[in-house]
């Protein structure tokens, strides 16, 4: 099958082209060609920018701003943003994360994805030329969106607050039965003061899991008192099925991964 | 469809062609250039056995657009041999019996390259990471593991 590649230094020019139908944004192929591959119909014509800014990754005053074509290779070696290298390094294997970019991952179905359900937890902005909207506005509206995202911008974590996990058949990489990805503010004696727990393969995109987040305020993080956070994990989740796993394993094993996170 | 000009370096020698627009890299390679040593497997990213380096970093050539590789230096596992002399770790995979069907033999070797190239004395578990992108339904992967231990200890005693 045919693609016709279309190539702009700017993104304001590529978005205009990326009107036309049967066209899609080419980051680093990973989903996109993929696609194409696989016979998908509806690609016709590829849309790329080569502007440098969209592979920058700026770090200052304990944010970091990450270009939509920062990889996940570029983020898992860079010196000051360990705390998201965990979730970077869980994308694929090494040849995939020199591909995969953030603008991607924002992009990638369940069970893919698995950097931004880091981005959901850690409370990330969605960056495009015009607009920068919390990420669960984006993913609310990513079916429809036409705007070619530029960039995210990330709070980063203090040490010990970020925990993230991604739960996969074949070791040592392999596709998510499930990923979660939790920011846990505590008090000195250890109680959970505020906490964002994002979930992947629990519904088409990633998704947070509000009412364990209710419950895990004032407990500390033992198995005791974080069992009533694991008992409503399941709820407003629509976990998918796919040859990895169905919906009813992934959403009975979701409570025991939480758990371990959560008490590790 | 329109033909466009794609230019870059494959293994040392500058190579142009013209390839249809949205071409992949594995397919300029393999059809347009005659370098058949990366393979298709998967052609979705899964099997690693299209595996290339372009500017020193490993890629999966099935889902490289030719186009995007304009001026890259492009090393696949048919420019290791020099002058019909098989690299250390070419011959290590040979000895250890780490590759049977051999289809995805390319790729693991230039996955093992990346990470000697950059880190000449890996341990077990650097190894295991960097082929955990390739997949093999032959070898069961322990002899792969080994012959690129071996490689490393053989580069590490020539270097000495």
């Amino acid at each position: 099958m045919s693609l016709a590649l279309q190539t702009f230094s700017s993104v304001k020019d590529a978005n205009a082209a990326l009107q036309a139908a049967g066209t899609r944004y080419l980051g680093g192929g990973t989903l996109v060609v993929r696609a194409a591959n696989e016979g998908d119909v509806s690609v016709s014509s590829l849309v790329r920018v080569t502007d440098p800014g969209l592979s920058r990754i700026a770090v200052s005053g304990g944010k970091v701003r990450l270009g939509a074509a920062v990889t996940m290779a570029a983020i898992a070696r860079h010196p000051e943003l360990a705390a998201l290298a965990p979730a970077a390094r869980a994308v694929g294997g090494p040849a995939i994360r020199n591909m995969a970019t953030v603008g991607g991952n924002l992009f990638a179905p369940a069970p893919y994805g698995d950097f931004a359900v880091a981005l959901l937890a850690l409370g990330a902005t969605v960056v495009t030329e015009d607009s920068e909207m919390p990420i669960e506005a984006f993913f609310a509206a990513r079916d429809g969106s036409r705007a070619i995202v530029t960039g995210a911008n990330v709070a980063l974590p203090g040490t010990d607050c970020f925990r993230f996990l991604k739960v996969s058949r074949v070791k040592p990489k392999g596709v998510s039965v499930l990923s979660i990805a939790a920011l846990l503010q505590r008090a000195p004696d250890g109680t959970v003061t505020s906490t964002r727990i994002a979930m992947g393969c629990m519904a088409d995109r990633p998704i947070r899991a509000l009412a364990t987040e209710k419950a895990l305020l004032g407990c500390k993080l033992t198995p005791r008192e974080i069992a009533p956070a694991l008992a409503v994990a399941g709820e407003g989740i629509a976990p998918i099925t796919d040859p990895i796993a169905s919906a009813w394993y992934r959403a009975e094993v979701l409570p025991v991964y939480l758990g371990r996170l959560l008490s590790n | 469809m329109a033909k466009v000009p794609v230019q870059f370096t494959l293994n040392g020698s500058e190579k142009a062609e013209f390839v249809e627009s949205g071409t992949t890299l594995l397919h300029a390679l393999r059809d347009k250039i005659g370098d058949t040593s990366p393979k298709g497997g998967c052609h979705q990213g899964t099997c690693g056995a299209c595996s290339v380096i372009v500017d020193g970093e490993l890629r999966l050539s099935c889902l490289t657009l030719a186009e995007t590789c304009s001026d890259a230096d492009i090393r696949t596992t048919a420019g290791l041999a020099e002058g019909g002399v098989l690299q250390p770790l070419q011959r290590a995979f040979l000895d250890a019996f780490a590759t049977q069907c051999g289809f995805c033999t390319p790729g693991m070797i230039m996955a093992a390259k990346v990470l000697l190239d950059r880190t000449p004395n890996p341990s077990r578990e650097d190894v295991v990471e960097a082929l955990s992108g390739n997949i093999c339904r032959c070898t069961g992967y322990e002899p792969i593991i080994q012959a690129v231990l071996t490689a490393a200890r053989a580069n590490s005693q020539n270097a000495a």
